[in-house]
């Protein structure tokens, strides 16, 4: 018997997350961890971990893991559920959102959730995968942290943590939304795009489907160079998650965790920190709105 | 110094030159490392700008305003400590004739022009490990590829407007690429040292002709 997790099936793409690996970015390390930041540390408390620890962010489900030794675990992110094949064949199905016993031998399977796209899976005691800068997130553009999950990976456990566990009746679940609007901290680049703020206020831009943990890409009305910067050539920057790219074609980049940590296309704004989330399950086709807002730098 | 909003909890610093980020960078950086600035997580100077960060805390973005304020981005820091890396090179590069060429020189000309060059860390980024090294002869500040390259091998050394830099990694990539390191050079990036990253802001770095060309 092993404290571990072995993957038996697997979907599109899932990745041991936690928190990530923030303060590097001045050595281009992306900050990675949980796109859906608030449904990963949810999941984690729901298990008694702290909110920090390492679970799994799984796209599209697919998911299936053979648990060595008996487990909790809890599935946050859209709504839906989880099944749990025992070892005689039988299968019984439980709800997201709330901690589930699993045995020794038994199979944990994540099905494909019925709105957005990431499931965080968390288990009592963390995931054990080595730490990498002091994360064990996986990092999709650099390629640091533990790799892709895989047929055969096999997941250690930690020690079960004495944390009590949050309650589930605090806990509440809606569909993923197909369609939102965001703040949008203009800056720092706006005046690179011909009235900014009335543009993005005005247009509808829908979620391509290229998106990935690097940054999803918006289809909509262009966002055109100002007069006065055309030809100009921006040297590249400093990124921050949720910073709004506008590369030469006028259609806009939401940049997700993975992120690069600088970039050399005008910033028009910043996804409000608190909305950021959402991007982590718009399907491709979910429509965009933003509202735009003037953000001054602090004085001293 | 202009100071511009990147979302609440950051800001971009706007600068004249490579010497006033160096300033600026080196400033917030050393406040950060002494702890006199909580909340900041990331400064990150690039060619003209310092992005500074505070997730979760936009207040602690006043000390970072206060501290700008009182930093002569004039005042080149003394970056004596950072030391002196020298990368031994296999002149090989695809890009090598394309570089000489626009130079109006030939490959032999590039390879002593960038040997004889010395040339300083200004910033990372990119990805992990990668440097941008101000300092190069002007005849070699030439324009990236027109069409980026998907995929660009580790140890790839190349020139790209006024820096020249490694690839630590395999990586897409649009910078002309002269040669790359040869295999006895120093690893440009290993999380488990520290620091993990062998070129900071500050390092010299010498190439030096590996020869086989």
């Amino acid at each position: 018997m092993t404290r571990e997790l072995v993957v038996t099936e697997i979907g599109p793409q899932a990745l041991v997350v936690d928190g990530g690996r923030p303060g590097w970015a001045h050595i281009g390390v992306p900050t990675a961890g949980a796109l859906d930041g608030p449904a990963h540390a949810l999941a984690q408390r729901l298990v008694g971990n702290p909110p920090g620890a390492a679970g799994l962010e799984v796209l599209l489900g697919g998911l299936a893991l053979r648990a060595g030794e008996a487990v909790t675990v809890a599935l946050t992110g859209p709504p839906g559920g989880l099944r749990v094949r025992r070892g005689d064949g039988r299968e019984r199905v439980a709800a997201s959102h709330q901690a589930v016993h699993v045995a020794a031998g038994d199979v944990v399977v994540v099905p494909a959730p019925g709105t957005g796209l990431r499931g965080y899976l968390a288990v009592g005691g963390g995931l054990a995968v080595d730490e990498v800068l002091g994360s064990r997130s996986a990092d999709t553009l650099s390629g640091l942290g533990p790799a892709p999950l895989e047929v055969g990976t096999r997941l250690p456990v930690g020690p079960p943590t004495a944390i009590p566990p949050i309650g589930t009746g605090a806990v509440g679940v809606s569909a993923a939304p197909d369609a939102v609007r965001v703040r949008l901290h203009l800056g720092p680049r706006a005046d690179w795009v011909d009235d900014a703020a009335g543009r993005l206020r005005a247009g509808t831009w829908t979620v391509a489907p290229t998106g990935d943990r690097v940054g999803v890409r918006l289809e909509g009305p262009a966002l055109e160079r100002a007069a006065a910067r055309r030809g100009e050539e921006l040297r590249s920057e400093g990124l921050v998650g949720g910073s709004v790219q506008v590369p030469p074609d006028g259609q806009p980049v939401v940049f997700l965790a993975d992120h690069p940590t600088t970039g050399g296309y005008p910033v028009v704004g910043v996804v409000d920190p608190a909305e950021l989330a959402v991007f982590a399950q718009l399907r491709p086709g979910s429509s965009v709105r933003f509202s735009p807002v003037e953000t001054s730098p602090p004085d001293a | 110094m202009d100071v511009l909003p990147a979302g609440p909890e950051a800001l971009l610093v706007e600068l004249g030159d490579l010497d006033e980020v160096a300033a600026v960078g080196a400033a917030l950086r050393d406040a950060l490392d002494r702890g006199d600035l909580p909340g900041v997580v990331d400064v990150v100077p690039a060619a003209r700008t310092v992005l500074v960060t505070a997730p979760g805390a936009r207040e602690a973005l006043r000390a970072v305003r206060a501290l700008l304020d009182g930093v002569d981005p004039t005042v080149v820091p003394d970056r004596g400590a950072a030391g002196t890396v020298e990368l031994p090179v296999v002149y090989d590069g695809e890009d090598l004739e394309l570089v000489a060429r626009d130079a109006g020189w030939s490959a032999d000309d590039v390879v002593a022009a960038h040997t004889g060059a010395e040339l300083t860390v200004a910033f990372g980024g990119f990805a992990p490990g990668f440097a941008y090294l101000a300092g190069l002869p002007e005849a070699l500040q030439q324009p990236r590829l027109d069409t980026p390259r998907p995929r660009i091998p580790s140890g790839s050394v190349g020139v790209a407007g006024e820096f020249g830099g490694v690839y630590p990694r395999t990586s897409p990539g649009g910078w002309r690429l002269i040669g790359r390191l040869a295999d006895d050079a120093p690893t440009l990036f290993d999380p488990d040292r520290d620091p993990p990253a062998l070129l900071v802001p500050g390092t010299t770095v010498r190439f030096r002709d590996a020869g086989r060309r």
